[in-house]
């Protein structure tokens, strides 16, 4: 990924400078105090619950950059976009802003079901910062994006919600400023219409606006967004290429799933061997009960020898959630010899591999079993861990392999 | 304390700001006034068919049956100017105490003045009450009610109420999104407002010893005043209504008073406004 923060530096000063800003809510205990109660205990202090909604966040974004906020609900994303948009007042730090601001943070404020699309365009626009003048300008513009020509003179209550979405882009889009803030917007419309709003995101992107907008839809992130920034709990943790936000977003997603826990079950005597742990590791040999889709992972189980051993086997089966097993590791497979073991000796056996299946959770069944014809169990562990596995991508297959695509005219 | 700086800000900046104050205001006032008809065939007819109906009402019982206004000429003008002026007080004042709450998602969705809120409620009133007056005014020639070159003071006596109504609205409106009991308080109050000021009778019955203290309400002092401009011009004037014309200062302190303390409050609230709804 080329260095973002060297275009704000190609261009002279950044669109946007966020600097240290902190926002607290301070929410009362109970909301609405009455006048009685007040005066009944004039001098009781009110308690108050307080919310850091947005703690020391500080961002330098660049003109013409398209700057993705993402974030779990509540963690300040929208407090912060609001912060921009001058709609909450800061407590500490201070934004600064280069050029004209957009306004509003939502598409279709203000929008009246009773009154016709023509009307409605008119005032959007004009909460929007649009003259009134302006507005009747571009109405025709407006209307011929939003593909609406025959309705404009339909009360908005009989649009379907897709035209209403439909003709509040178009609106919005219209608007004059060069840092526009969008709250959640494409997740509407349909495929036609959606290609649109891309093709208008370009178009905007190469004018040179600014664009900053808050969403949950990372591959939407990954889209668009040359920069993103993800906030958890007010703070910024991380600020970054899309990719690697999309990806501590999922972490931090998943992160805080209490995996379900499958019932563990185990078989062998037991005389010679004992699995004692069993855990996953990523590439960077972390212990980890969550992966990225692709990423490399090892499946690693400690065995404690009883007695001496010769050559045992050891291996593991990987399990989805429904119990199939989707993959089997085993020294029986590679090398047949793993050589002699004293009793009391604790050895880490550990497989890994590229992690190409689907998104899900996965359980690891380590085995140990004595060299022989037949499998004789020593130690089987089923599901002795779990791995919880996301991806940014679903394809609905079990597996995603790496695949070439190609269109060939007959 | 700190705030957002936008670079590059113009010198015109304030123009701008007042523009788009202006701008917002007039168009949420004429929606609001498009809404208030909608779906209704008569439309306008109907926004006179109120004040027109209590006057009916208050004509009939104080004037046919408690025989209140025989000693006063063309008291059923009188009544008719005197609703149509409380209720433009009330649609300010009153209409402005939920005005915020009520546009919640405008004001946490979009950067705005606050100030185009309470604008659009004053343009508002005033679209209604200019043209119930045309009304009025027909009514009380049809009532042989000789025009008066005095008839320029009314949209004095209007803008008066105005300062005093809004100032008031600002006030309450700012308030009742932390306090919601202001809305019962209020209602209590507009009603006592509405028997203490001059509507059902005129301010001359008041007895002479109170007559001073019950002229400081500003709305009693407009409908005198009402009452010599616009009806009848034989009724004293609120200069000879009153025992020490210096009294009068007192009325005009509490006009011009509650209007700047409503500026105040409302200003000071305003960056608020929206995290507190």
């Amino acid at each position: 990924m080329p260095g973002k923060d060297s275009a704000a530096a190609s261009t002279g000063h950044p669109a946007v400078v966020i600097d240290s800003v902190s926002k607290t809510f301070r929410l009362p205990h109970q909301r609405y105090s009455t006048l009685k109660e007040r005066a009944l205990h004039p001098f009781r202090s009110r308690v108050f619950d307080e919310l850091k909604a947005v703690q020391d966040i500080s961002v330098q974004i660049a003109p013409g950059e398209f700057f993705g906020i993402v974030g779990r609900n509540g963690s300040g994303k929208s407090t912060l976009l609001k912060c921009l948009a001058g709609i909450y007042r800061v407590d500490t730090g201070s934004i600064t802003i280069d050029g004209r601001l957009s306004p509003f943070i939502e598409l279709g404020v203000g929008f009246n079901m009773d009154l016709t699309a023509r009307e409605n365009v008119i005032i959007n626009a004009t909460m929007l910062g649009l003259t009134p003048k302006q507005a009747r300008e571009r109405f025709d513009d407006i209307i011929a994006f939003a593909g609406l020509e025959e309705f404009i003179d339909l009360k908005l209550k009989n649009y379907s919600s897709g035209m209403a979405v439909r003709l509040a882009f178009s609106i919005g889009i219209e608007v004059d400023a060069d840092v526009l803030l969008v709250d959640e917007v494409l997740a509407v419309g349909d495929a036609a219409f959606q290609h649109k709003c891309y093709q208008q995101f370009e178009r905007l992107k190469s004018e040179g606006k600014t664009i900053i907008f808050v969403t949950h839809d990372m591959s939407a992130v990954e889209r668009f967004c040359d920069r993103a920034m993800l906030v958890e709990k007010g703070k910024m943790v991380t600020l970054g290429a899309p990719r690697e936000v999309a990806r501590a977003y999922n972490q931090l997603n998943f992160a805080g799933v209490v995996h379900e826990a499958v019932e563990e079950r185990r078989h062998g005597d037991r005389k010679s061997a004992e699995i004692t742990r069993t855990w996953f590791e990523n590439e960077s040999w972390q212990h980890v009960s969550t992966l990225s889709q692709g990423e490399f992972c090892f499946g690693l189980f400690e065995v404690k020898f009883l007695e001496d051993m010769q050559d045992p086997i050891v291996g593991w089966a990987l399990h989805t959630q429904s119990g199939q097993t989707v993959m089997a590791a085993s020294s029986q497979f590679e090398r047949g010899e793993t050589g002699a073991f004293k009793a009391g000796e604790t050895v880490v056996v550990k497989i890994g591999f590229s992690f190409r299946f689907s998104a899900g959770q996965y359980s690891l069944s380590p085995v140990v079993a004595r060299a022989g014809n037949a499998a004789d169990i020593v130690d089987e562990r089923e599901h002795a861990a779990t791995l919880l596995v996301f991806a940014t991508r679903s394809t609905g297959g079990l597996v995603d392999l790496d695949q070439v695509l190609e269109i060939k005219r007959a | 304390m700190s705030a957002i700086t936008v670079r590059n800000a113009s010198g015109n900046e304030r123009s701008a700001t007042i523009r788009r104050t202006w701008t917002l205001a007039w168009v949420l006032a004429v929606t609001e006034w498009k809404l208030r008809f909608y779906g209704s065939f008569l439309g306008y007819l109907w926004s006179l068919a109120r004040p027109f109906a209590l006057f009916g009402v208050i004509y009939l019982v104080f004037s046919e049956f408690a025989k209140l206004g025989d000693d006063v000429p063309h008291y059923a003008v009188y009544i008719l100017f005197a609703i149509v002026l409380f209720t433009f007080f009330g649609e300010i004042a009153g209409g402005s105490v939920q005005s915020l709450v009520a546009r919640e998602s405008l004001l946490r969705k979009v950067r705005f003045p606050r100030l185009v809120i309470p604008l659009s409620i004053v343009l508002g009133a005033l679209f209604n009450v200019g043209m119930t007056l045309v009304a009025v005014l027909i009514f009380a020639l049809l009532n042989g009610v000789y025009p008066m070159w005095t008839w320029i003071e009314l949209p004095f006596l209007v803008g008066a109420l105005l300062i005093f109504a809004a100032g008031l609205g600002m006030l309450l409106g700012s308030l009742f999104v932390r306090f919601r009991d202001i809305a019962p308080i209020w209602d209590v109050v507009q009603q006592a407002l509405f028997y203490g000021s001059p509507i059902l009778y005129v301010a001359t019955m008041v007895p002479e010893e109170y007559r001073d203290v019950y002229l400081i309400n500003p709305i009693a002092a407009v409908l005198t005043q009402m009452r010599h401009a616009m009806v009848d011009h034989n009724a004293p004037s609120i200069f000879d209504a009153v025992g020490e014309p210096w009294h009068l200062l007192i009325t005009a302190v509490i006009v011009f008073g509650s209007f700047a303390l409503g500026l105040w409050v409302f200003q000071r609230e305003a960056p608020n406004i929206a995290e507190n709804l």
